[in-house]
């Protein structure tokens, strides 16, 4: 929800690069006419783009016959979503209970000190996404991060610095 | 993904057929030893995959692969000590230990892919043990051999947990072959829906989910509620920060949990159903997934199912990740495509759920359960427990506790047995608090550790069962910060439709705040209770109602910290960053340079071989240094 907010707040709904509507009418296409259809619509269009540009949202509008106003709430009530372009790795430290209790936020200070950002935020490079998640439930190994798919568990502050400089060797292949 | 034996995929049109199955599946390819290597998420993040590529390899080279057979299981519990692999051999396939006793379960914590050349050999063909390799307890720091003797496990009582450990989860074949299915034959064959009530109702079972509303009474309601749509839902949702039962159930055995699906969806006469579970969970959402392609390729969903007359057909659904929507009416309105904002229940979803009909949703534990009860009989399920609260419960043991993870436990044990038996207590010595239910739970102190956990006990002392996370606190962990914390992250996750809740939190985060830095006032401990108070009686959903747990019980239990942060401007716990200071301890430091080296303001300065000398205007207090150095030279005060 935060991150959502966040960004709409920041730089206004939806504006930045863009897509053309020619790739978001097959994927409405698909959609229409189902049951309770907008969330997983939404998640493919995603999924397709790694955020829900504007253009999406006019085009899911008129398509499926809902108001802008009503997608944006969905898309800022959800945190799963984004309105803005992402960072090639997005990044997410656990704030959960046990991560905090046992160090997490040390883990997100660090994070946003190394990496110049904000929760919610992109580096200038276009590299990484940073943000927090309540809770991945890796409990277990608290604290944990997550970089795209891979989990981190028991993680300390001095290794950080080898997990980002993994997923830059590996862009650089 | 497809099943060991692609053959055996065709569809059961009567209960025989899934009896001859189960027949086919347990013949003689069994008596192969196995290992069982955990491939939960908690031991992917340990690098299991590696540890799991390595065995198929070595067992190549070796010419083994034949006659061992790996099994990539669910999550076994013990998170902390993975990648984990086990054991399980045949009693003509036992090894020996190094006082010469024999075993035919074997742990192995840690296990680096470099050690597994060595595990095969010692295990398989000289028949013996590594020693070095087992599982040391904390407390005596004595090696323990098999799974079951190991603390942690020993006090535990396994049953929806069971097979976690045993099967592997992406094939159906597996669940079958251990008994799966086998109470959906039966009830399907021999009993009709309101017998099946009947005996959830008598067991005593309750919402694992955390609300604790007895499950047959709500599979009643919704089965005389009138209208010929009826769903039934599974939450797994699980936002509950500190919890991750729901997550390894689901992802470990998914058939159990749609097993306890489809006999409830023939208890209320439902067709269709949906799991919703948490989109963070990439690997439940794809084991549950792959479970229901399966079970509709035999024939367990879909039409007539095993020749019966009831048809049903679940979808998963992923969530949009919003704390609220583990609340039922939030959880149906994100389903429909809406914000997942709660209503007033006036009417039960049992009547009015999702798009206005009558609606069954239960947690992922609470179905895990039902095919239990029918196999085990109402009367097994209800010897275990308490009064109120029957059978096992799984809670997550996490925090400052040295052994963590998720245990399984009959109602009734008491959270001392659960924090010092299975967890082996805290390493810093006496345990300061637990923190039970999630955000919206309370902080138990030590002299009530005694008390039983039940539904009704927890919620007597200020707390509850929520679903299940247990989080354990010395004396490092200031309460008041914990508060402030759950305080925060509730802030965020507030859905802002009803007042209390959405302006409570607000103002009880703001004067937390204040607290922890220094700026409280010792009315405002009045206010907090005050608004809490407030907060619970007139809140719309069960999010608001619970929200001032967290403040009040540790304002109950723990005031003389709020007040030694508002009238000394101290924290006792040494945690508020604006009430702490470090200094170097001189007599300690070796002049090692580490501390000058990590400080990212350079607020440490000092020449090597030199005691540093440490600016307290430029130290931001990130304890950076404190954590680096190795002499206890850096103390925080």
């Amino acid at each position: 929800m935060t991150n959502a907010t966040n960004a709409m707040t920041k730089t206004g709904a939806g504006t930045g690069q863009d897509v053309d509507r020619s790739e978001v009418e097959p994927i409405v296409a698909a959609f229409q006419g189902r049951q309770g259809a907008i969330i997983p619509l939404l998640q493919e269009i995603q999924r397709r783009f790694g955020y829900v540009p504007k253009t999406a949202v006019d085009v899911i509008s008129e398509k499926m016959g809902v108001y802008p106003v009503e997608l944006y709430g969905i898309l800022t009530f959800y945190a799963q979503f984004y309105l803005e372009p992402r960072g090639k790795h997005t990044i997410k430290v656990c704030q959960g209970t046990a991560c905090y209790i046992m160090g997490g936020k040390l883990l997100l200070d660090q994070l946003e000190e190394d990496l110049q950002v904000h929760d919610g935020e992109t580096t200038e490079d276009g590299q990484f996404t940073l943000e927090t998640v309540a809770c991945l439930g890796c409990c277990g190994m608290a604290p944990v991060m997550m970089v795209d798919g891979d989990f981190y568990g028991s993680v300390k502050t001095n290794i950080l610095d080898s997990i980002l400089e993994h997923y830059r060797e590996q862009d650089k292949q | 993904m497809e099943p060991r034996n692609e053959a055996t995929m065709q569809v059961l049109t009567n209960v025989a057929d899934l009896d001859a199955l189960r027949a086919s599946l347990t013949g003689p390819q069994d008596d192969r030893p196995v290992v069982a290597l955990c491939a939960g998420t908690g031991c992917r993040a340990s690098g299991c995959m590696k540890v799991a590529e390595q065995f198929e390899k070595d067992l190549d080279d070796m010419g083994l692969t034949d006659k061992v057979r790996v099994v990539h299981t669910g999550c076994h519990g013990f998170c902390e000590q993975g990648p984990l692999v086990v054991f399980r051999l045949g009693k003509d396939q036992a090894v020996a230990d190094a006082d010469g006793n024999e075993h035919t379960n074997v742990f192995y914590p840690h296990v680096k892919p470099t050690r597994v050349r060595k595990l095969i050999e010692a295990t398989i063909e000289q028949r013996h043990t590594v020693d070095q390799w087992l599982y040391r307890e904390p407390k005596h720091n004595e090696s323990v051999v098999a799974e079951q003797d190991i603390p942690f496990y020993k006090h535990q009582h396994r049953l929806v947990f069971d097979l976690n450990g045993q099967i592997d989860p992406t094939d159906i074949h597996d669940y079958i072959a251990k008994g799966g299915y086998q109470a959906l034959a039966k009830v399907l064959g021999e009993q009709d829906p309101e017998g099946v009530i009947d005996q959830v109702t008598k067991s005593g079972l309750r919402g694992r989910g955390g609300g604790g509303f007895p499950t047959g009474k709500k599979w009643a309601e919704c089965r005389s509620a009138p209208g010929s749509l009826k769903y039934v839902m599974c939450n797994a949702d699980e936002g509950d920060p500190g919890a991750f039962m729901d997550r390894s159930v689901l992802e470990g055995n998914p058939h159990q949990v749609i097993e306890g699906m489809i006999i409830g969806s023939f208890a209320i006469d439902a067709h269709e159903g949906y799991i919703y579970v948490r989109d963070e969970y990439p690997l439940a959402v794809l084991h549950a997934t792959i479970a229901l392609e399966q079970a509709e390729k035999l024939g367990l969903l879909g039409d007539h199912i095993l020749g019966s007359g009831h048809s049903f057909r679940i979808k998963v659904v992923r969530g949009g990740g919003a704390f609220v929507c583990g609340e039922s009416t939030a959880l149906m309105a994100s389903l429909e495509g809406k914000m997942g904002e709660p209503r007033a229940k006036y009417v039960h979803t049992a009547r009015e759920g999702l798009w206005g009909q009558p609606s069954n949703l239960n947690n992922v534990e609470t179905w895990a359960n039902i095919p239990l009860i029918i196999n085990q009989g109402w009367e097994a399920f209800a010897d275990l427990g308490t009064e109120g609260s029957k059978g096992t419960k799984i809670f997550s043991l996490v925090g400052k506790v040295q052994s963590t993870g998720l245990v399984e436990i009959p109602m009734g044990m008491s959270l001392r047995e659960i924090v010092e038996d299975i967890g082996g207590g805290v390493a810093t010595g006496t345990v300061k608090a637990v923190q039970t239910g999630g955000p919206s739970g309370g902080c138990i102190p030590e002299p009530l550790l005694d008390m039983p956990v039940d539904f009704d006990e927890l919620t007597r002392v200020g707390s509850m069962m929520g679903s299940g996370g247990l989080i354990v606190m010395d004396r490092t962990t200031c309460m008041v910060d914990v508060a402030r914390y759950f305080v925060e992250f509730l802030k965020g996750e507030s859905c802002g439709k009803c007042v209390p809740c959405r302006s409570g939190l607000g103002l009880m985060h703001e004067i937390l705040e204040r607290i922890c830095h220094g700026e409280g006032k010792l009315e405002d401990l009045d206010t907090l209770e005050e608004v809490g108070q407030w907060m619970s009686k007139t809140s719309l959903c069960a999010l608001g109602t619970s929200a001032p747990n967290p403040v009040l019980s540790t304002l109950k239990y723990f005031r003389n910290e709020y007040e030694a942060h508002i009238t000394e401007h101290r924290c006792p716990a040494g945690v508020c960053q604006a009430l702490i200071t470090y200094r170097v301890v001189a007599e300690n430091c070796t002049g090692c340079g580490l501390c000058v080296r990590v400080c990212p303001t350079q607020a440490l300065k000092g020449a090597p071989k030199e005691v540093p000398t440490l600016d307290p205007d430029t130290c931001i207090r990130c304890g950076a240094c404190m954590e680096a150095c190795r002499f206890d030279a850096i103390v925080r005060e």
